[in-house]
């Protein structure tokens, strides 16, 4: 049988970093084949390659048993590959079909489209409204919207990029379901992910990528998790140790009855959020993202100015009225999720970045800057946190985004908050460094600092706290002690906190898909 | 052969130095070019229009009278411009600052007072800054674009200037002529020879870039300015308020045109007139950008727009050549500025084959 | 009655070279460019489209030129912005000046020579109505063309195909060119719709509004179209709306001073600029309606990155 798709001696290069080395692989028809590697393997790299998105330096791809001579993704369009983005390539400001409608060919007739869209979604279980704005849908919606799409074109080949990263654990029991059914009519799928566990359960294949270049092809079933680890890693997965929590009596951050409403479409209202976090301890946020932890977060803060002071207190005092300045003067410090931008600043160097949170520690003087100070205090974080940059005198956006992410969090430590806010800790970090990380957050809670993390990754979230809420709609759950729960429960209360109609309806629309 | 632009891993540092030197070499290409089909000799174009304007004593001081405004403003808008505040209406701003302090120099009870230029300083700072404070207050507090607000408030400085020298402020002496009585002696600067021009107003250009220097370099608060303008969610991150960025931003342009515009009043011109200003407000926005938004290099820029101005000045008069010209060059050294700029971050590399 | 139906004719009139500029710099922006060089390419688009009836070209061929000059000085304007990724503000800025320079250039010949004004092109039948035919049936093409651009632009935008994809390439270029969009080709067309508009804007002024040359004489009209794109949040009809709005202020103050208002004139002349403020505020206060319509990647430089 002639391969769907097979790639040969793929190669691409950044300034500074070889993304794909020399990788070859090949996928049959019907078959689930999947994509292993860590962050910064050069797994998405390879899939843009083959979707065309980006333009490979060397190599030959063929599909079929044909060489694709000139590629983009119209080409690829043609030749039936379609791709579901990590980060969705959809569009906020229009609906549904109309963003299903500019991949398609033909007459633009939305009417005509719209009918075909809930055909497909109700035969393949993915319900979606193609009249709705985009802008108001859920990340799950919106990768329904994303397959949706792709199936309309009778893909030949289906890739899907970390699919899971945004899904309930019940959720994707879903979309493994609706994949396999796709490969049994046929159609190939390439899976990526970093999740073991996932592709075990659903693909046949593995190709493993390290640092760029392929470690092997495993058959995904046979393959122990331990052997698929190491050609991942090429060591063991590193484990952090856990010394039991000594919690403060009184908590230091507190957040009391937090209801913060807001226009339909402009983010998720709060309501009646309230959690405490003891100095000593790591309580984590668990929850598909985009559920309001990016709100209670910024209400935490400071970026948003809570209206009632005493909704959010630090250090047993009201502090919802403080401005972002204010709080890290009582001894916050905050890790954002997006590096670029908010955490640094892209054009910047490093040791500029330095002074953006750090400047109280004896970087500013009579208003004027202490270039020196901030200097020595970037080198410390870049040799502790072994960030890969050049420099202190490296721009930040010269660095790789998991440099970067190493050299914040490893900033935010270094200021030895009592209270330190970190979403996303281990986003696009090695496994090394994202170990380092984790440890580092369990060593300084155990030094009395209070953490609070915001994640996707649920085995990150259990590693490392003590105590877990789960948010879903905007709603926070009651604290669980890690040690007495499990994925399940936390899934659970992730589709649908039984507070309100609406959260119910997600519940109900969970259970029957 | 292929080539393709890619993003440099570090910014080029000879670049950064080498594109004002292209651009200005393109410009003076083109320049020829249009001396060229205007049917004059090019080199003896050239040496008109950048030769000879500095090549007397009064030259040079005509090339500092005309530099000094110029860099003046543009010190006060690049504050503003690397927080991302867009005051375009610096030329409205030198305008109210050059009324108030008219408007002292002239009506002062005592003429005679040696107060009278120090207050009239301050008048213009504080006028421009005024003038400025509008669009500040509305964009931080009615989030209102302050590029549309700082050109619209020019157009109605330049009418309200209009109708004080044709109004209520003319010159009853005047012949008519749309400016006003000539300032008392003790509300001008005297000049440093009576030969030349050039006045001790200077300095105050002298002063300011050295400010300038140190807050963008070395101050905390020209850092969160930066920071604003480069993310402006990281500043919110860092809790450095959007607002009082804005307000600086905004103050530092508008007090420098008002001074500039005190400067023009209280020293080459000596009166009020309808033509105050050659256009060095929007001058000065091209002398920012040449510059790079810092210090020196917008010392560098004044002087080589205040080159152009002159030396357009001085083809129109030996050559006949019209006046439009020099503005086509500003446009024209600007574009290939922003152009070769881009050679900083990015670099073309030849193409290896490809799939 | 018959000063109403002047004030009205007159307003529709002093809104058409708005009503032009502002809906090219609306599809611009709507793209996620922003140009800030109308001022200069309708001056651009005035010199020329005059220069064409000065040598005596026929009336629709100097409309043409001053849609083609227009168009050429925002291709200057386009290079920088979209291939080199300039500042936008920086970029648009320059067009303004180099606009302002090129057509006093151009223009030094002309001095206030007048030449033949664009004729009337009175709507059969219609334009006999009494009070609305002389209201709404009595000018000159462009005034037609205007407001049929208007609606065709509507149409564009949210009925076809081609429409949602400029106004998505607004939204997230990124995404746009993942999903094999040619970002850069569709802004660069936008641009130079917009520099077309621009120059048709301009060419309106010198060939029919006042058939005259004067240096600088759109005096801030291009700086009023962008102000009018931000009232407008980016929806065509409402663009129409403003473009009326501020003709009619011209129209009042231009009447104010034929009936000796007691008020100097240039404190009347003031009177557009000061409402371009405030309606700009009004609309400001209101983040969400502007954030409806808003093209999000606005003036934020895209390189296609592989």
């Amino acid at each position: 049988m002639t391969p769907r798709l097979e790639l040969k001696n793929i190669n691409k290069r950044y300034p500074g970093v070889v993304a794909n080395d020399d990788i070859s692989l090949s996928i049959m028809p019907g078959e689930i084949h999947a994509i292993l590697g860590e962050n910064g393997a050069g797994k998405s790299t390879l899939m843009k390659i083959i979707y065309g998105a980006i333009e490979a330096d060397s190599g030959e791809i063929y599909c079929d048993g044909n060489l694709v001579e000139r590629h983009n993704p119209a080409i690829s369009r043609q030749l039936g590959i379609e791709m579901v983005y990590q980060h969705f390539a959809l569009f906020e400001s229009v609906s549904v079909v109309e963003n299903i409608a500019l991949a398609m060919r033909g007459r633009f007739d939305l009417k005509a489209l719209s009918e075909q869209v809930r055909a497909l979604s109700q035969r393949y279980g993915m319900p979606v409204d193609p009249k709705r704005i985009v802008h108001d849908l859920s990340v799950g919606e919106r990768q329904r919207v994303e397959i949706v799409r792709c199936l309309l074109q009778d893909p030949k080949l289906l890739i899907l990029d970390e699919p899971t990263s945004v899904l309930t654990p019940q959720a994707v029991e879903k979309l493994f379901e609706t994949l396999r059914q796709l490969a049994a009519e046929g159609c190939s799928i390439l899976y990526i992910s970093h999740k073991l566990e996932e592709i075990q359960q659903l693909c046949e294949r593995a190709t493993v990528l390290r640092n760029g270049a392929v470690t092997g092809v495993a058959d995904a079933r046979t393959t122990s998790s331990l052997e698929l680890a190491r050609m991942m890693v090429g060591s063991e997965l590193p484990k952090t140790s856990h010394p039991p929590a000594t919690p403060s009596s009184e908590p230091v951050l507190e957040v009391r009855g937090l209801t913060a409403e807001v226009a339909e479409g402009f983010g998720v209202s709060l309501r009646d959020v309230s959690l405490s976090v003891r100095a000593g301890e790591i309580v984590g946020i668990a929850g598909v993202s985009g559920n309001g932890q990016a709100e209670l977060i910024s209400y935490l803060s400071g970026e948003t100015i809570a209206e009632k002071a005493d909704t959010v207190r630090l250090l047993g005092q009201p502090a919802g009225h403080l401005d972002p300045a204010r709080r890290r003067q009582r001894g916050l410090a905050f890790v954002p999720e997006e590096r670029l931008g908010r955490g640094a600043v892209p054009t910047l160097s490093l040791q500029e970045n330095a002074i953006l949170t750090g400047h109280r520690r004896g970087m500013v003087r009579h208003g004027l800057l202490d270039r020196k100070k901030a200097a020595e205090f970037a080198d410390h974080v870049i040799r502790r946190f072994s960030v890969k940059a050049r420099n202190a005198q490296s721009v930040a956006q010269s660095l790789s985004g998991g440099n970067l992410q190493k050299f914040i969090v490893g900033r935010e430590i270094e200021l030895e908050p009592k209270v330190l806010l970190v979403s996303q800790p281990t986003w696009g970090v090695d496994v090394g460094a994202a170990a380092f990380i984790r440890q580092t957050l369990i060593d300084i809670s155990r030094q009395g600092t209070a953490v609070l993390v915001v994640s996707e990754e649920l085995d990150e979230l259990f590693e490392i706290c003590d105590r877990l809420v789960v948010m879903c709609a905007g709603l926070v759950s009651r604290p669980l002690e890690t040690a007495e729960t499990n994925r399940e429960e936390v899934g659970l209360l992730m589709t649908g906190l039984d507070k309100t109609t609406q959260s119910r309806k997600e519940v109900d629309l969970a259970l029957h898909d | 052969m292929r080539f393709t632009i890619e993003q440099r891993p570090e910014p080029s540092v000879t670049m950064r130095l080498a594109a004002p030197v292209i651009a200005t070499a393109l410009t003076l290409f083109v320049g020829s070019i249009l001396f060229l089909a205007l049917g004059h000799d090019p080199l003896r174009a050239f040496h008109a229009f950048f030769i000879q304007p500095i090549s007397t004593m009064n030259g040079l001081s005509e090339l500092l009278l005309k530099a000094s405004p110029l860099i003046l403003i543009a010190c006060g808008l690049a504050i503003g411009f690397r927080a991302n505040v867009w005051n375009i209406g610096a030329e409205g701003q030198l305008i109210m600052g050059a009324i108030a302090a008219s408007g002292i120099g002239l009506f002062w009870p005592n003429p005679d007072s040696v107060l009278l230029l120090p207050l009239m300083f301050l008048a213009g700072m504080l006028a421009g800054m005024a003038w400025a404070g509008i669009p500040a207050f509305l964009r931080a507090r009615m989030n209102t674009n302050e590029i549309l607000v700082t050109l619209m408030l020019t157009y109605v400085a330049a009418l309200v200037l209009s109708w004080l020298v044709h109004g209520p402020w003319r010159d009853p002496m005047g012949f008519n002529f749309p400016q006003t009585a000539l300032l008392p002696p003790a509300a001008m600067f005297e000049p440093f020879d009576y030969a030349y021009r050039l006045t001790p107003a200077i300095f105050i250009t002298v002063v300011a870039v050295i400010a300038m220097w140190l807050f963008t370099d070395r101050s905390f608060m020209g850092y969160k300015l930066t920071v604003g303008g480069a993310a402006p969610r990281a500043a919110r991150y860092a809790g450095f308020r959007e607002s009082s960025a804005i307000w600086v931003g905004l103050l530092a342009g508008g007090g420098a045109a008002g001074i500039a515009g005190m400067a023009e009043a209280a020293g080459p011109l000596g009166q009020l007139s309808s033509t105050i200003s050659p256009g060095y407000g929007f001058a000065a926005i091209i002398v920012a950008f040449i510059g790079r938004l810092n210090a020196f290099g917008i010392v560098l820029g004044g002087l080589l727009l205040s080159l152009l101005i002159l030396g357009g000045e001085t083809v129109q008069i030996t050559l006949g050549m019209p006046s439009a010209i020099t503005r086509i060059l500003q446009g024209i050294l600007l574009f290939f500025l922003l152009a070769a700029d881009f050679f900083i971050f990015y670099r073309l590399r030849r193409l290896k084959e490809a799939v | 009655m018959s000063l109403f139906i002047a004030i009205v004719a007159g307003t529709i009139i002093a809104a058409t070279p708005l009503v032009f500029a502002a809906l090219g710099e609306l599809v611009v922006e709507k793209s996620g460019v922003l140009n800030l060089g109308i001022e200069g390419m309708m001056l651009i688009g005035a010199v020329f489209a005059f220069w064409a009836v000065f040598a005596g070209l026929p009336m629709p061929v100097a409309i043409l030129i001053g849609a083609l000059s227009g168009a050429a000085a925002s291709l200057i304007f386009g290079v920088l912005a979209l291939t080199f990724m300039t500042n936008q503000y920086a970029a648009g800025l320059a067009l303004a000046i180099f606009g302002g320079g090129v057509s006093a250039f151009i223009g030094r010949g002309f001095g206030s020579t007048p030449i033949p004004s664009l004729a009337r092109l009175d709507i059969p039948f219609l334009s006999d109505i009494p009070v609305l035919g002389p209201m709404f049936f009595r000018f000159d093409p462009l005034v037609y063309l205007g407001l049929f651009m208007v609606v065709a632009v509507g149409w564009f935008l949210y009925r076809t195909k081609a429409g949602l994809i400029l106004r998505t390439i607004g939204e997230s270029p990124q995404s746009a060119h993942a999903i094999g969009q040619p970002v850069i080709r569709i802004r660069y067309m936008a641009v130079l719709f917009g520099g077309a508009m621009a120059g048709i804007g301009g060419a309106y002024l010198s060939v029919a509004y006042t058939p005259l040359w004067v240096e600088n004489m759109t005096a801030g009209k291009g700086w009023i179209a962008l102000a009018l794109v931000v009232f407008s949040t980016w929806r065509p009809t409402r663009l129409l709306v403003g473009a009326w709005l501020f003709g009619g202020m011209t129209i009042l103050q231009l009447q104010g001073q034929a009936f000796g208002l007691r008020v100097p004139s240039e404190l009347l002349s003031a009177v557009p600029y000061l409402a371009t403020i405030v309606v700009l505020v009004i609309i400001s206060r209101n983040r969400q309606l502007l954030m409806l319509n808003f093209p999000a990647s606005l003036a934020k430089p895209f390189r296609p990155s592989g």
